[in-house]
């Protein structure tokens, strides 16, 4: 027991090497494809690159890569607290509609009091999804995993429903609500984009980002809060023999991940699309929250940064087309980080079983053994 | 020390990739430069050249993506059959609403000749980047709302297509029932449900239409059930204009063993037993049309308008399974409609047993 933190830390340290590594293996994967489809691999990956490393191309990644680091941060905080939201989908979809509507209907609001509003309306609606299915689980023991799947449809439907309302209704043409208010939007002035040259679209949303990975992390790790939802994680029988109240704090953990969740709607809607089409199938924000949060070892700084990598690779990805790859490169890119993490895991396992028997195995070493096994 | 050697392998790993990547746009300078500086030989292909000589033609698709079986996809052949030596074309997926903005931002950014956007839905992406960038040409399918100088509206006479197809219908109808389901309730939308009861009525005026309106473009599930409460009920033809959600309407006929009429493209091949024929909309002949008229350098804004006289309408090529008579009955009719002797109701008011529009 004496070594049980330094084993932690170890892994903690050697997940990084762990997800670079997997991170290099799907670039490596997505090469061999590119190569039996008879591509240039060096035009593909050369374009993905000079697509982001330009002022614009870096303001783009981080304006795309906003609604992942929130999803991002909300799966990993389920992740962290035992529960695994998979339900971030249909948070976000709410949280984004929630933000759409007082954005639309009270647009002559002055902004200072109407971006707070429509993040507040975004994290309740999140918070409430979320909830709802903690709710299901305490009171009748449904699987959250089987109602978050069902729930992200009925946050689908009801999204496209609502946005056929009259009031919400676009006047125009286009099947989508009408553009939320001017004084609802969280993009930078005109003159300051042009001046530094960024894309249109640049927000301020990732500010907001910032500060709830902070929050996150503090949650998490210097509450008693945290404590207590880590605590119901990592074993609920413990926890309640512990005294803490299990079914309160399911319900907390799945209320503030899908406040998070539903926060990311609400900045991709004010920083990107001002406006919610009808959906025709998912958007997959959700569904690519837990890949940033696998990426980000479900540390809210890791889930940051895997949260612009995937934004990256999401922005990158889509010109690929323009040198002749397919787009769909980068889901076999992404595809591969995440098996190869997974696969990472079981060899953590292996090592930490080792680790136990040999305390002094070197990290690197029992990492090499693991490889050979 | 098991930190810092873990911590050192990380930054290696980070540098690793770092190298990996830098290198790669390097190997690709080496291999781009010297064909670029080759003095004008056999090597024109690369991009260096391409602005003087080639025509860049950038597609940006709505949601449907690149392989929609429908007007993304026609309007994509379209522009690969155009001549290569004259023409590069590109195209770039949209895979939310908000990356109508991005992907025609890529296009100005790279400097194409041409954007075409596929579909409505983009129209209000493109009204906004037209009017920011007005010396940028742009051409948009279905939307005739755009009045700006370097904006071309492809429109499509789809009413006249679907009174074709309604006139097929019409005629091969057994039971005196047909069904038409309906993708979403617009006016654009609508023309095709007015066109085809007009010619179903045409050709069998006792005849009953069973209406739907699916309310989705992507509801596969939603056209099967649509389709077989109208097979129930009796009908033996089916038409749609549903774009994903007919899909489910086209395998629901062919589980069911009746016709079926497609739409935007010739769609046989989702059913060949059971696929009467479709309405097309030659999106491809249109996308080419507009490449080929910058590249001419005649491009002329505003609405073009393509029906049965230039050929942007008509029915599939596949017509087997349509009876001679009924194929000539549809020739009359289309002839007529060429030499403006008829003329097919484009409002709901001009058709009564048009349903779906109140």
């Amino acid at each position: 027991m004496d070594n049980k933190k330094s084993v932690l830390a170890i892994i903690s340290e050697t997940r990084i090497i762990h997800i670079l590594l997997s991170i290099i293996l799907g670039f490596v994967v997505g090469a061999f494809f590119l190569l039996i489809m008879g591509l240039d691999v060096g035009a593909a990956y050369g374009r993905l690159i000079t697509s982001v490393t330009s002022v614009k191309g870096i303001s783009y990644v981080i304006v795309y890569s906003i609604p992942y680091i929130m999803t991002g941060l909300s799966v990993a905080f389920s992740f962290r607290t035992g529960i695994f939201n998979i339900g971030a989908e249909g948070q976000f979809v709410l949280g984004s509609m929630a933000a759409a509507c007082v954005g639309i209907l009270f647009g002559s609001l002055p902004s200072v009091i109407l971006i707070p509003l429509c993040f507040i309306a975004a994290m309740l609606a999140g918070a409430l999804w979320g909830a709802i299915v903690g709710i299901l689980k305490n009171k009748w023991g449904i699987n959250e995993v089987l109602s978050m799947i069902m729930f992200n449809w009925i946050a689908f439907y009801l999204s496209n429903f609502i946005a056929g309302i009259p009031a919400i209704h676009s006047d125009g043409t286009a099947e989508a609500t009408k553009n939320i208010s001017e004084n609802a939007s969280t993009l930078l002035s005109k003159e300051l984009i042009a001046d530094l040259g960024l894309c249109p679209t640049a927000n301020w949303g990732i500010l907001v980002a910032l500060v709830m990975m902070l929050i996150a992390w503090l949650i998490i790790d210097k509450t008693t809060l945290g404590y207590r939802l880590k605590a119901v994680g990592a074993n609920k029988s413990a926890a309640e023999y512990g005294g803490i109240n299990v079914n309160r704090s399911i319900l907390t953990a799945l209320a503030l991940s899908g406040a998070m969740a539903g926060l990311g709607g609400a900045l991709q809607l004010m920083g990107m699309g001002s406006r919610i089409s009808v959906f025709s199938s998912q958007e997959g924000y959700g569904f690519a929250g837990i890949v940033v949060a696998l990426m980000g070892c479900s540390n809210p700084f890791g889930v940051f940064f895997a949260g612009i990598f995937y934004g990256a690779l999401i922005y990158g990805g889509s010109k690929l087309n323009l040198v002749g790859a397919p787009t769909q490169l980068i889901n076999v890119i992404v595809g591969t980080v995440v098996l190869f993490i997974a696969i990472s895991v079981i060899f953590e396992r292996l090592k930490y079983v080792q680790i136990k028997k040999k305390p002094k195995a070197a990290a690197v070493q029992s990492g090499k053994e693991g490889a050979e096994q | 020390m098991k930190k810092i050697l873990a911590l050192m392998l990380a930054l290696c790993m980070v540098f690793a990739l770092c190298a990996c990547g830098s290198s790669e746009p390097a190997a690709e300078d080496a291999a781009e430069a010297p064909a670029a500086e080759a003095p004008a030989e056999e090597a024109p292909a690369e991009e260096e050249a391409a602005p003087a000589e080639k025509v860049r033609i950038g597609m940006v698709t709505d949601v449907g993506g690149v392989n929609d079986q429908s007007f993304n996809q026609t309007s994509w052949e379209g522009l690969q059959a155009l001549d290569p030596e004259v023409f590069e074309v590109n195209y770039l997926e949209s895979k939310t609403d908000a990356d109508y903005q991005t992907n025609i931002n890529t296009f100005i950014d790279e400097g194409y000749d041409l954007i075409i956007c596929v579909g409505y839905m983009l129209a209000d992406a493109t009204r906004e980047a037209a009017e920011a960038n007005p010396d940028q040409l742009f051409a948009i399918i279905d939307d005739s709302t755009i009045d700006l100088p370097n904006v071309a509206c492809l429109m499509f006479a789809q009413e006249q297509a679907s009174y074709l197809v309604g006139l097929v219908a019409g005629s091969v109808t057994e039971s005196k029932i047909v069904g038409y389901v309906q993708g979403m309730v617009s006016d654009s939308m609508n023309l095709f449900g007015i066109g085809y009861i007009t010619g179903v009525l045409e050709a069998c005026p006792d005849a009953q239409v069973l209406q739907y309106n699916v309310n989705n473009f992507g509801d596969i599930a939603g056209g099967s059930t649509a389709a077989k409460d109208m097979i129930t009920k009796g009908a033996d033809v089916i038409y749609h204009a549903a774009g994903g959600s007919g899909i489910g309407v086209i395998s629901a006929c062919d589980e069911e063993g009746i016709w079926a009429i497609g739409v935007d493209t010739d769609q046989a091949s989702l059913a060949p037993d059971h696929v009467l024929t479709s309405a097309m909309k030659r999106v491809d002949v249109a996308s080419q049309d507009i490449s080929k008229a910058v590249a001419e350098g005649n491009f002329t804004a505003g609405v073009h308008m393509y029906d049965l006289s230039n050929g942007g309408v008509d029915l599939a090529p596949t017509r087997d399974h349509i009876p001679a008579e009924v194929l000539e009955t549809v020739e009359a009719a289309k002839t007529a409609i060429i030499n403006g002797e008829k003329s097919v109701p484009t409002s709901v008011a001009d058709c009564p047993a048009f349903t779906l529009a109140e």
